[in-house]
């Protein structure tokens, strides 16, 4: 009998599962794990015409660049506060609307609707931007088209940052509030009528069993997405921010979150350097934070733990 | 008493129809605006702006489009290949991943399920993504910067997983074993043919991903034969140079008469059909697939 089973024996003996995995394995090997090694970008003077180690090492100077642009504390905040914002108002918003969803009786109004609320989801986000243009346009579009049919001055919202803060958080629910609709929508089906009944009988009206029945019932799901959302709570939604804001610089006092920022760092201003550090600040800040938010929930609840 | 409990229940059910048609009306809307728009004459848009019934209806955004659609059709082409093919491959890759990460007796899959999970808590930032596909896979203006970047995500795998392991019991795996069956065998003959239900949910998921990218064209692509269908259209609504070149493609002379502003709402409309059409068909595997999911966590 072998006594040491290590770990290349264990391959061996399942090495046609091996086998298999490999592809993914050697997948996620070049396509997440190498670019880590390109964190180094961070601390060198890039040049575009040598590679990565012989480029000039400056230590924390790309660092420094970035602290002293002054723009970390601002983007940092639109991070994290646009992520929080999302998080509880699309959680309220789901979780209300499921609720009432669910009462309604009849079969195919129920279905088609649900169907309707989730139809943003499948959309691109490339037609955000062609909705915000119809609407926000200022010569054409249809806000302003309706405040002049009302006898008011058309507005250039392109010059009004503060309201973007709401647009933006308007067109993240329209977009994603159907996903975790349709996951609260499927807990509540799962609620026993049981409850239902006896609360009933207690005398509870529709409203009471909604409010002290269905909502509690619902936590674990809601731990759940909360926990899945704050380990991402740095990561921006770059595909929103930036289809609905572009590169119109007059609203990034607002708009503007890391992920934006070092797109166009790496695209427009052609700034790598900065753009790495930016970059490697967010994932070591993000990495932080999910360390954190995991060791606080094991000590409380350990099934809930991510990992 | 009885009475109260009945007008509660008939007051919230009232809510509920509010609420929900109120919502319905707000996910449909934009997309009305938008047909609506492509519909109107450009003249009746620049004039009176974009309204939700076409002050003045016309197809000459569609038909400016149709006069020269080569470019929308080479995109369309484009993308429908890297979405064929970049879900294909994906499909294979993760089901097989999936299948062995559910493996009880492969004893590392634990190792490996978090080798492939931690990709999700960190990594190196674009610029470091930007120069791996670019520098070192060379891939800048090929399909493969198209498909590569979105082959596979840790959490479609850890779907298939669920996915795996609730539609084929240990035991029939355990007994083809007995009877000799190899493990590719096992997943090819039985693990497959009893996972149809989540294949058609992970592949929608990835498809619809592929379809709806416009990031790798951005990041990646400069040829503009090469675009996928969404940057295409991205660049449409947000380049004045686009009428100019397609007016002398069609070899029209820019007048106040091309639909331009029309033509751009058609254009979003010839875009999203495909996936407006479909939807209706493919939306409850994507439920399926968020229910799964939410439940194993």
């Amino acid at each position: 009998m072998l006594k040491k089973k290590g770990i290349l024996h264990e391959l061996y003996t399942n090495k046609i599962l091996f086998l298999m995995l490999l592809p993914t394995l050697l997948y996620f090997l070049v396509n997440n794990y190498l670019p880590m090694i390109g964190i180094y970008y961070a601390f060198v003077q890039f040049d575009f015409n040598t590679s990565l180690f012989k480029m000039d090492f400056v230590g924390l100077k790309n660092f420094e660049f970035l602290w002293k642009s002054g723009k970390l504390v601002e983007l940092t905040f639109n991070t994290i506060g646009y992520n929080i914002v999302f998080i509880f108002l699309g959680n309220v918003l789901s979780i209300f609307v499921a609720i009432l969803l669910n009462d309604i009786k009849g079969k195919w109004f129920k279905k088609i609707s649900q169907s309707i609320l989730f139809l943003p989801y499948f959309v691109s986000f490339v037609i955000l931007s062609v909705i915000v243009f119809n609407l926000f346009n200022y010569e054409q579009g249809v806000l302003n088209t309706v405040l002049q049919q009302l006898g008011a001055d058309p507005v250039d919202v392109y010059s009004k940052p503060k309201l973007w803060i709401f647009f933006i958080i308007m067109f993240y629910l329209w977009k994603n509030f159907g996903y975790s609709m349709v996951i609260y929508l499927a807990s509540i089906t799962g609620i026993s009528e049981d409850y239902y009944e006896a609360a009933k009988i207690d005398g509870a009206n529709a409203f009471q069993r909604a409010w002290h029945i269905t909502v509690p019932m619902l936590k674990n799901t809601f731990v759940i997405l909360l926990l899945f959302a704050l380990g991402s709570i740095m990561k921006g939604q770059f595909d929103l921010f930036y289809q609905m804001i572009g590169n119109n610089g007059l609203l990034f006092s607002t708009t503007d979150i890391i992920d934006t920022y070092v797109y166009r760092s790496l695209r427009v201003t052609f700034d790598m350097g900065m753009a790495t550090a930016a970059g490697v600040y967010q994932s070591l800040f993000g990495f932080t934070l999910i360390m954190i938010v995991n060791a606080i929930i094991r000590k409380v609840n350990k099934d809930y733990a991510l990992f | 008493m009885k009475i109260k409990e009945e007008s509660s229940t008939k007051w919230f059910r009232l809510i509920a129809y509010v609420v929900v048609l109120v919502g319905c009306v707000l996910c449909l809307l934009p997309f009305l605006l938008i047909l609506s728009a492509s519909l109107s004459s450009n003249a009746s848009i620049l004039n009176e702006g974009y309204h939700l019934i076409p002050k003045e209806f016309s197809l000459e955004g569609y038909r400016i489009i149709f006069e020269v659609p080569d470019d929308v059709l080479r995109a369309y082409g484009v993308t429908t290949l890297v979405t064929v093919v970049g879900t294909l491959i994906g499909l294979l890759l993760m089901t097989m991943a999936g299948y062995v990460l559910q493996r009880k007796d492969f004893k590392y899959r634990n190792v490996f399920a978090f080798f492939i999970y931690f990709t999700t808590l960190f990594g190196g930032g674009l610029v470091p993504y930007y120069m791996l596909i670019t520098n070192y896979l060379q891939f800048t203006n090929s399909l493969y910067a198209l498909i590569w970047p979105g082959l596979m995500t840790p959490f479609l795998i850890i779907l298939m997983r669920s996915f795996i392991t609730s539609a084929v019991p240990d035991e029939v795996i355990e007994s083809s074993k007995i009877d000799g069956a190899n493990d590719f065998v096992i997943y090819y003959r039985i693990v497959l043919p009893l996972s149809v239900p989540g294949l058609a949910t992970i592949g929608l998921f990835l498809a619809l991903q592929y379809w709806n990218d416009w990031f790798s064209s951005a990041l990646f692509i400069s040829d503009a034969a090469k675009y996928q269908l969404q940057f295409y259209l991205y660049n449409i609504i947000n380049t004045s140079n686009f009428l100019n070149s397609i007016g002398a493609g069609a070899g029209v002379t820019l007048s106040e008469g091309v639909p331009s502003e029309s033509m751009k709402m058609a254009m979003a409309i010839i875009v999203t059909g495909p996936i407006l059409l479909l939807y209706p068909f493919i939306q409850r595997y994507f439920v399926k697939g968020l229910t799964i999911g939410a439940v194993k966590g």
